[in-house]
């Protein structure tokens, strides 16, 4: 069975400019979703992933990372939603690039799925009212 | 056999009116029919909450001593600068406009976090406000320089005066473009990544009225949690163009000027927005009641979804560039549904207008009505209508 995770790659300035994370595709058989990058030349990077695969080839992914020195951590930074200011509108639907925002068919009102959230921060600045925060 | 407005209101001040909300209504007629519909039914409430960029206040200040005219000066409201070309002590402020100090989009896209909608929202939330003020003196006006805390309960009169609200339909808006593009209809992602729209459908005031047979100047609404009026047709009023044969049009069409007293009113239902990389605006909340007089009204309000069609519009390049064509229509079943389809792909829609507060109005306007603290209005004067030709 296929699962996806969430996770923040760290890189340090010593591997920063190596061929690290293709191979999870080529070797061990894995896809992932690069939802958000930052990588400053012979300086320090981090990537934040979805990746998904067989249960098995995760753990063997994740530990070629942990060997190729990056640091591997769970999603962090959360990203909320203040309550009181949502207006149930609708635009971070359309930008939310994991479905974490999504509208419920019955009462129309907007879900926020946190487990989906990547933290990518897409939808801070699109909600016309601010009512995306994130908290570090 | 037609009702009257006047039998209407005495059936609500008895408590006896039957009320159903657009939707409802919608689900009645489906399963009923139109004639049992206008026999039944008394009063239809629609609603909507979206940003209404043509949406501001009036404010009388009240005088300081010594007195000052701010008419000829310049005036801000918590560094927002507000318009006082008139006498001493009125201001208006419209919801779009930007601190002096706000990068606008310098940095694009602009974040816009504060702006008129803000103050507007902080204002009617009760919130102290920082005026400040300079002009010159006269004889009966000496005071030249003004900075003080207002508030809304010690203002003479606070007027929430929108000239261009309700639009009876509206574009959906897509980026054709190859780079993301930055619009007052949101942030839209380059070759067709996502499509816009911004109206109840189904629960939009205007659009179960199509031909405006109801609405009209001196109509009483919900305006912003409180009652309010139609005062005027909005600008850009538009009747002719081109509709369905249920009346509907198939393009952005007419419109509504709305006033009300600002001191009723809710920051619930009055939130300052933010348009990235376009600028602050105001969202309002209206719902309009629409008495069911007949048959002809009974079918006007039934209108579903699936029979309300709006035209996809290129941002990237034909709305900017005051160019011609669509990339066809859609209707607002399946713009509601998450996804359309254009040129034989997929794309996600998102709404900027709030369906589920659009009901939310819907249903408080219907129990204001079911209570009897709320009255029906005869039309003063008509909205102009589609030219007969």
């Amino acid at each position: 069975m296929k699962i996806t995770k969430n996770i923040v790659l760290k890189f340090s300035r010593e591997i920063v400019d190596q061929p690290i994370v293709c191979k999870l595709a080529k070797v061990y058989d894995l896809s992932f979703n690069i939802i958000k990058a930052y990588v400053t030349p012979r300086q320090e990077g981090y990537l934040i992933l979805q990746v998904s695969g067989r249960e098995s080839d995760l753990k063997k992914g994740f530990e070629y990372l942990t060997e190729s020195g990056v640091k591997i951590e769970p999603v962090s930074q959360d990203v909320v939603r203040n309550e009181e200011k949502c207006t149930h509108c609708g635009v971070c639907v359309g930008i939310c690039p994991v479905g974490a925002l999504a509208v419920d068919e019955d009462t129309r009102k907007i879900n926020f799925y946190s487990e989906k959230c990547t933290a990518c921060g897409l939808c801070i600045n699109v909600c016309p009212v601010r009512a995306m925060e994130v908290r570090f | 056999m037609a009702k009257t407005i006047s039998e209407i209101n005495e059936k609500i001040k008895k408590g006896k009116a039957v009320v159903l909300t657009a939707e409802e209504m919608t689900e009645f007629v489906r399963k009923k029919g139109v004639p049992q519909a206008a026999k039944e039914i008394d009063v239809v409430t629609t609603g909507t909450f979206g940003p209404m960029c043509s949406s501001g206040m009036y404010i009388n200040l009240g005088h300081s001593k010594p007195k000052i005219k701010l008419g000829g000066g310049s005036c801000y409201l918590n560094e927002v600068p507000a318009y006082c070309g008139f006498a001493a002590v009125d201001i208006y402020l419209g919801c779009s406009q930007v601190p002096d100090s706000d990068p606008r989009n310098t940095i694009h896209p602009g974040e816009f976090r504060y702006g008129g909608g803000h103050v507007i929202e902080d204002f009617v939330a009760g919130k102290d406000i920082k005026l400040s003020a300079k002009t010159y003196g006269t004889d009966c006006y000496p005071r030249k320089q003004l900075e003080t805390f207002i508030n809304i309960k010690d203002v003479n009169e606070a007027v929430l005066f929108n000239l261009r609200n309700a639009y009876q339909n509206y574009n959906v808006a897509v980026n054709l473009s190859e780079k993301v593009i930055y619009t007052y209809m949101g942030v839209l992602k380059p070759k067709i990544g996502n499509a816009n729209y911004c109206s109840a459908g189904q629960l939009s005031p205007l659009l179960n009225d199509p031909l405006y047979k109801i609405v009209g100047i001196g109509t009483k609404i919900f305006l912003g949690g409180g009652q309010g009026f139609v005062s005027f047709q909005g600008t850009q009023h538009n009747p002719n163009v081109e509709r369905g044969l249920n009346g509907v049009p198939k393009v952005p069409a007419g419109t509504l000027a709305v006033i009300g007293d600002l001191k009723q009113m809710s920051a619930k239902w009055l939130r300052g927005t933010s348009m990235l990389g376009y600028g602050p605006t105001l969202t309002v909340g209206i719902g309009i009641p629409i008495p069911v007089l007949d048959e002809e009204i009974a079918r006007y309000t039934s209108v579903g979804d699936e029979e309300i069609f709006a035209p996809i519009v290129d941002y990237s390049d034909v709305y900017p560039n005051a160019k011609d064509g669509t990339l066809g229509s859609v209707s607002y079943k399946e713009l509601k549904s998450g996804s359309i389809k254009i040129e034989g792909r997929k794309v996600p829609t998102a709404s900027l207008s709030s369906y589920y507060k659009a009901r939310e109005i819907a249903g408080i306007l219907k129990n204001w009505i079911e209570k009897g603290e709320f009255l029906l209005t005869e039309k003063v004067a008509d909205l102009p209508g589609p030219n007969r030709d």
